[in-house]
């Protein structure tokens, strides 16, 4: 019984400080077999195969390689004991070829290279696999499906048996996933080991012999895909009994439709189609959340909403007027639209400018920060003090760069200079991420504030729980699309996992 | 208090870096047989202290000045302008074209449309590369530093060609009207107004970026060009019209070149101060205030030499040598920056050991009563 599992992770814990990002995780991977680990963001799904990879020690349990107990210290020694894995950003050389890349870093290859030895070598190993593919093509004159074969032959190269692929799908285009699925089941069917991280269920349904479904750092089941369906995967992996805090939202009688959406599409950076036909319509002193996994559309839908991104078809228009045209200076000063970006980093903030300078990035064109192209620093320095003050921003001077600050104080300074311009539309993006308990508080009041105040918002996350208890109405992207728009009190774990899993309503029913 | 000292100790870290310059060339000059003292004397009192040396500081400020201002505001943009050479070339072109070609007309006209014409001619030259930048993505070192070549063919062509003097010796055009030459600053030498006109200029750059949201735009891309365009900021048109500004800076440098000191168009005309543009704007810590301080060191060095060269039989060589190593350590400087909590953290240390000594006195007079 001893070979029974490829793979074998025994009640492996991991934590980050406080924090368990993996609270006693076992996982049991049977040799020749697709592997399926499927979880939400933060499911714990990358961090376990970092361990598993030696890029992290676990603080407990153990790792079972072929039934033997293996401490797995480096990348290296991984590789050395079979293991290969294709992470989700590409690591290859854009200008060397497909066997250049190959070939690269391969251990006891001494001081000569033939690179016609090895280009026998791996048109044979492409042959047996089905990876056709040629040698000496340019990386970057290769579409990303083929980018990624190159990826897998790399790892097959170095005599992997256990394939690990994490989040292998997202930056494929449709009619590349299809290929992509083959060739996983021409591994298996070759004698390899595949484990694939995933948070799509279709893509489950059809290659994974088993699965693994993550929440929150720990194991919410396993068992073979025979055994369950896609209902049932979506319920364990958004899961938990769902409790979320009652924010006690004063009623607001929803005004006119401020933000009405049709059929918007849009490319992504890697000009892939990331929205394809999203239509909404969000009314003033609403807040309409948009859950979803991360990747599926949302950051294009935030940014062409807000001129950041331009749409390739579809119409805009707020308070009745067509906003296609306008730019991003134009949407937030003749529209009054405000944006708090995902990347509070690096689009929220300048870091590398003082505060009272971030203070002004919205309106510095606009009195009290200006007058006919002059500054008036000393009104700013006044504004930014009293928003420090109102906003509990804690700092040592408004004059600090705001790279010193912490990332709740960062956000409490983006969030009072996108709210204290008084919006009549408030776009936020993922607004609680990586903030501590008092900074989500104090985040949610002031969008609830808002609300009150009869702004239209619309509030982007993956965090579920935050969605639930702040939102009046919640869209669910997949792959993007709307896959149903629902209230808080139909939002069941079963109903919001199916939709997340790109199941929508009308395929359900 | 202790932390306010070190802080100052790192901003002045260029100052820092040319004494230690001077202190290694110091050893050049001696290797080369010369006692540095006497070089270095007759070095700073031919570039800053004789009344004709100091003019000719002046003279060669002028146009480095206007090279430092015209790397220095792409810069902070976050553009990096090779191209001050080039653009030299073509406001000095531009002006004599302006100057000889133009029909007859009172200098009050004249003057001001060669130097308009100057920088016209900079400015188109700065936004070839601002607008391959902005539009097309195309790397604009690459493009100014080829800019500079061409730019300084074409001078050579005009100069040789089409406006070359009859029976000149070597290529350069037409005298300009004595009517178009500017005003001289000290009786008796070359020193022109053009170092006056760069000094405003610098001041105004100043200005603009202290106290104006023209100011704030360009810094704000130039930290971060994915937050200035959240911010609403135009970011391609405004980076098009600061190479276009530039350029124009850089044309001036030619201009004044033409109407205060050569009143001709020479081939070659300029021996390399776009480059020493550069050196300036980094001296200066991109600090248009200080460009004015940094050029004027780096002119005096220059002009310097030759006075140096007579009075102690030193090679010009040396001091170009030096300067290279002004660059290499203002270079080198520019890599320590200030990190508040490693000082705060030494300072601490120190403290804790000073207790610590303390505690350890107290203990020893204890115990021997």
């Amino acid at each position: 019984m001893a070979n029974e599992y490829a793979l074998e992770f025994d009640q492996i814990t991991k934590l980050f400080g406080d924090f368990k990002a993996l609270d006693k995780v076992s996982l049991h991977v049977l040799p020749g077999s697709i592997h399926a680990i499927l979880g939400e963001n933060g499911a714990g799904k990358t961090t376990l195969m970092n361990v598993l990879f030696g890029l992290y020690q676990p603080d407990g349990g153990r790792i079972l390689i072929n039934g033997t107990e293996t401490v797995v210290r480096s990348p290296r020694q991984a590789m050395g004991l079979g293991m290969g894995m294709i992470h989700q950003h590409f690591m290859l050389v854009e200008t060397l070829s497909v066997i250049e890349n190959i070939v690269l870093g391969l251990p006891g290859q001494g001081m000569r290279l033939s690179l016609k030895e090895h280009v026998d070598r791996l048109s044979v190993l492409s042959d047996a696999f089905g990876f056709e593919i040629d040698p000496y093509a340019e990386i970057w004159k290769l579409p990303i499906g083929m980018r990624q074969r190159v990826e897998i032959l790399k790892v097959l190269y170095r005599d992997a048996d256990i394939v690990i692929l994490d989040e292998p799908t997202s930056v494929l285009a449709p009619n590349e996933i299809a290929n992509f699925l083959d060739g996983l089941k021409r591994l298996r069917d070759n004698g390899k080991t595949v484990i694939f991280i995933t948070h799509k269920l279709e893509e489950v349904t059809e290659v994974a012999d088993r699965i693994t479904i993550m929440q929150h750092g720990t194991v919410t089941a396993e068992k073979a895909v025979s055994e369950t369906n896609t209902r049932e995967m979506a319920r364990l992996m958004v899961g938990r009994d769902m409790v979320f805090e009652d924010l006690k939202k004063p009623k607001v009688k929803p005004g006119p439709v401020a933000v009405s959406v049709r059929d918007l599409r849009a490319h992504d950076d890697r000009d892939i189609e990331a929205l394809k036909g999203v239509s909404f319509d969000l009314q003033s002193g609403e807040i309409l959340g948009v859950a979803g996994v991360d990747g599926n559309g949302q950051r294009e839908l935030a940014e062409v909403l807000t001129g950041l991104r331009r749409p390739s078809s579809g119409k805009v228009s707020v308070f009745g007027q067509d906003v296609s045209t306008l730019s991003v200076y134009d949407r937030r000063h003749k529209t009054h639209m405000s944006f708090v970006p995902e990347d509070r980093q690096q689009t929220g903030l300048v870091l590398d400018l003082p505060v009272v300078k971030n203070a002004m990035l919205r309106d510095f064109r606009s009195w009290p920060f200006s007058k006919h192209g002059i500054l008036h620093m000393q009104n700013a320095r006044d504004t930014a003090t009293d928003w420090v003050k109102r906003y509990d921003i804690r700092l040592r001077s408004v004059d600090q760069h705001a790279r010193f600050l912490s990332g709740g104080n960062q956000q409490k300074l983006i969030f009072a200079r996108e709210v204290e311009c008084a919006p009549r539309i408030l776009v936020v993006m993922q607004p609680c991420k990586g903030l501590d308990v008092g900074a989500i508080d104090a985040v949610q009041r002031t969008i609830l504030r808002e609300r009150s105040r009869g702004t239209a918002v619309l509030y982007i996350s993956t965090e579920l729980e935050h969605i639930l208890s702040v939102c009046d109405r919640i869209a669910v992207m997949c792959s993007g699309e709307i896959t149903g728009i629902i209230s808080p009190a139909e939002a069941t774990s079963e109903r919001v996992g199916a939709l997340m899993g790109g199941i929508s309503d009308a395929d359900a029913a | 208090m202790m932390l306010d000292a070190i802080r100052t100790l790192y901003i002045l870290r260029p100052v820092w870096a040319v004494l230690l310059a001077l202190f290694v060339g110091a050893g050049l000059i001696a290797v080369a047989g010369v006692n540095p003292l006497d070089a270095y004397q007759a070095l700073f009192t031919g570039a800053f202290i004789d009344y004709y040396g100091l003019a000719g500081t002046l003279v060669k400020t002028s146009p480095i000045l206007l090279a430092g201002l015209a790397v220095i505001i792409p810069l902070r943009a976050g553009l990096l302008n090779i191209g001050a050479e080039g653009q030299i070339y073509m406001g000095g072109l531009f002006s004599v074209l302006a100057a000889l070609l133009l029909p007859a007309m009172p200098g009050f006209i004249h003057i001001p449309l060669c130097i308009l014409a100057g920088a016209l001619g900079g400015g188109l030259w700065g936004l070839i590369p601002g607008y391959l930048k902005a539009y097309r993505g195309i790397n604009e070192v690459i493009i100014t530093i080829l800019l500079n070549f061409i730019a300084i063919n074409i001078v050579s062509y005009v100069a040789g060609g089409p406006l070359m003097q009859e029976g000149a010796p070597y290529p350069y055009s037409n005298e300009i009207g004595e009517h178009l030459w500017l005003p001289w600053i000290m009786p008796g030498t070359d020193a022109h107004a053009g170092v006056v006109f760069a000094l405003i200029l610098a001041i105004a750059t100043y200005l603009t970026f202290r106290f104006t949201t023209v100011g704030f735009a360009l810094d704000t891309i130039g930290h971060n060009p994915q937050g200035a365009r959240y911010a609403g900021i135009k970011v391609r048109r405004t980076l098009v019209i600061t190479m276009f500004a530039a350029g124009a800076i850089g044309g001036l440098a030619g201009t004044f070149e033409v109407l205060g000191l050569k009143y001709r168009l020479y081939h070659l005309f300029s021996p390399g101060y776009g480059f020493d543009g550069i050196v300036v704007a980094f001296l200066a810590l991109l600090n248009p205030i200080l460009a004015p301080l940094s050029a004027f060191f780096l002119s005096g060095l220059k002009a310097g030499a030759l006075v140096m060269q007579r009075a102690v039989g030193l090679e010009t060589t040396v001091i170009e040598a030096i300067q290279g190593l002004v660059i290499i350590f203002v270079a080198a400087s520019l890599a320590f920056t200030y990190n508040r909590s490693y000082w705060t953290a030494f300072l601490k240390r120190r403290r804790m050991l000073d207790d610590t000594l303390d505690e350890l006195e107290a203990n020893r007079a204890g115990r021997q009563p």
